[in-house]
């Protein structure tokens, strides 16, 4: 039966019109949807129980419970949850002092193939709907206390741009989850037709993974480089205007001996000059069979540094959930494999 | 700096190139051809679509650089947005692309070319320029008729060029998939480079199996279709 979660409010009133429901109906549904605690069409008790009954008899509700969580000692929590095909999508909670960040998922594995992944080394399996997307917010028990949502987990978003659209639109409209976007973020590795429609269609913040800024590593590390060369990424956001509340920030897994050096750093504030951004420097958490190594934290530290005393923001991202199969990919592999 | 609305029409570099050849080598894999306009190197990809309001998809030019016509082999989605469109192509229509570009090149170098399906694309066109003389070819499909250009690999490059069929048989194929092949090889040289294309999982698997048995990962260079 086809879900109501994951629809949009012009949605769900056309499906309400369909329905020869009043046009109000779409409205009421999706406050009940995004807003209020409950999950079934029988407690949406604002409509009628003739319309509910109607509704019920052709949709159901759509929430998806996780199947497993983990959790950390820092309090990070990692949910499972379940997609197409046996498959598992993975969604981290992590607190931070008054702060509560949701790493949403948005596709079943990747087709992205970078090296230091462990998503990619399940292929890809499919796309996350809208629905399945929220799903990840709304379904967790610390749904009304989420600060801030980043698009970090498993997937590309910008491969599967539509759903993820939509998705933001659910989770920063009035009528859907009212977030202001500025307290989102979405991560890509550089697709970049999709990365202009969603600077044209979204206010949120914009993470572009870069991980090197030279062409020949990065190809090496990251298939896409191939087909968008960084080179046209930065292009594409220079030429973006952001204004003063719209943030680009650049990812950049340290790998020793790899991407450490000076010589990166004078490179980075090369590509980078012109942008108002920040980089965040992230530790490496190995995953099975990689040849890369993290670098030390000596070397972590003097590359931030350098970074800052050029003039580049850049801070390092604090590594969570070590404990509970941190890196994005390992738990719902380890669950896909039984 | 453009704001919103003017960047929302920034077009597109996209020249409009007249179809000069439009065939179905294998059933739903076409291989369609323009006249050139510009150089590349082989291994580069083009940017195409029929639409200017339809994104553009990418892919790997099929053709030699010294040939008169730059070729795209595709398979057609039956879902897909481009390709049942791009299928029916006539000779004359036109279509829209851009310049060739990427960085998949291969050099001098000794090199394994690895592909499953219409990832030959790029080894086709490296060969058709004349540089296949030291490269080994592996080349894995489901089914026979999928060894796009056969005749002219196996002749040119006799024992280097590998077919791999994993579910059918013939005398000249390996059984299996390119995977089983390279697990089966005792050794594996080390000294050279190693180039795939294809879908992500069969190049992460390839990688990671190259990379266990001691390819170093900087050797290894990937393009995957997504």
């Amino acid at each position: 039966m086809e879900a109501l979660f994951g629809k949009t409010l012009n949605e769900l009133t056309a499906l309400a019109l369909e329905l020869g429901l009043p046009k109000f109906t779409g409205k009421q549904m999706a406050e009940w949807l995004y807003q209020k605690d409950i999950r079934s069409i029988d407690e949406m008790t604002n409509l009628s129980k003739k319309n509910r009954e109607l509704l019920s008899s052709k949709y159901e509700f759509g929430l998806v419970d996780s199947t497993k969580v983990q959790e950390s000692i820092d309090g990070t929590k990692k949910y499972l949850f379940p997609t197409v095909k046996g498959k598992f999508v993975e969604t981290a909670m992590i607190p931070d002092d008054e702060r509560k960040t949701v790493c949403v998922s948005s596709q079943v594995g990747c087709k992205m193939g970078c090296l230091f992944c462990m998503t990619g080394k399940q292929g890809f399996q499919g796309q996350l709907t809208a629905g399945e997307i929220v799903n990840q917010i709304r379904n967790i028990p610390e749904w009304h206390e989420v600060t801030n949502i980043v698009y970090m987990g498993m997937g590309e978003p910008f491969d599967n741009l539509e759903e993820v659209l939509k998705s933001l639109e659910i989770l920063t409209s009035e009528w859907g989850f009212a977030m202001s976007p500025r307290r989102i973020t979405v991560s890509t590795i550089g697709i970049v037709p999709g990365m202009v429609t969603f600077l044209n269609q979204s206010e949120a913040h914009l993470a572009v993974s870069m991980h090197t800024p030279f062409d020949d590593e990065r190809q090496r590390l990251m298939p896409v480089q191939v087909a968008y060369p960084l080179a046209e990424v930065i292009r594409e956001i220079k030429s973006w205007d952001f204004g003063r509340q719209r943030r680009v920030s650049f990812e950049y897994i340290v790998f020793k001996g790899l991407n450490d050096s000076p010589r990166h750093v004078q490179e980075l504030c090369k590509i980078l000059n012109g942008i108002k951004c920040r980089i965040n420097l992230i530790r490496f958490h190995p995953i099975p069979g990689t040849p890369l190594e993290g670098t030390d934290e000596n070397t972590l530290q003097r590359f931030k540094e350098l970074l800052n005393d050029k003039g580049i923001l850049t801070t390092i991202r604090a590594s969570r959930g070590q404990d509970i199969y941190a890196a994005c990919g390992l738990l719902s592999t380890k669950e896909m494999l039984g | 700096m453009p704001k919103a609305e003017e960047y929302k029409n920034k077009p597109i570099e996209l020249s409009e190139v007249t179809i000069t050849q439009n065939q179905e080598i294998s059933p739903e894999v076409h291989l369609i051809s323009w006249k050139r306009t510009h150089d590349f190197v082989p291994g580069q990809v083009v940017k195409i679509t029929l639409d200017p309001a339809v994104p553009p998809r990418i892919y790997s030019v099929c053709s030699g650089n010294d040939d008169q016509e730059i070729s795209v082999l595709f398979n057609v989605k039956e879902d897909g947005i481009l390709t049942p469109r791009l299928s029916a192509v006539i000779p004359g229509m036109k279509i829209l692309v851009t310049k060739p570009y990427g960085s998949f090149k291969d050099g001098k170098k000794p090199a394994w070319w690895i592909a499953t399906g219409t990832g030959i694309a790029p080894f086709y066109s490296m060969f058709r320029s004349g540089i296949s003389e030291n490269k080994t070819l592996i080349h894995g499909v489901r089914h026979l008729n999928q060894f796009y250009f056969e005749d002219e690999l196996e002749w040119a490059m006799g024992a280097r060029y590998i077919r791999c069929c994993s579910q059918e048989q013939s005398c000249n194929t390996f059984p299996g998939r390119v995977t089983k092949y390279l697990e089966e090889l005792n050794e594996l040289p080390t000294n050279i480079n190693y180039y795939l294309c294809g879908k992500a999982l069969m190049v992460v698997e390839v990688r990671d199996l190259l990379i266990s048995r001691g390819i170093p990962y900087e050797n290894i260079l990937a393009e995957i279709y997504f």
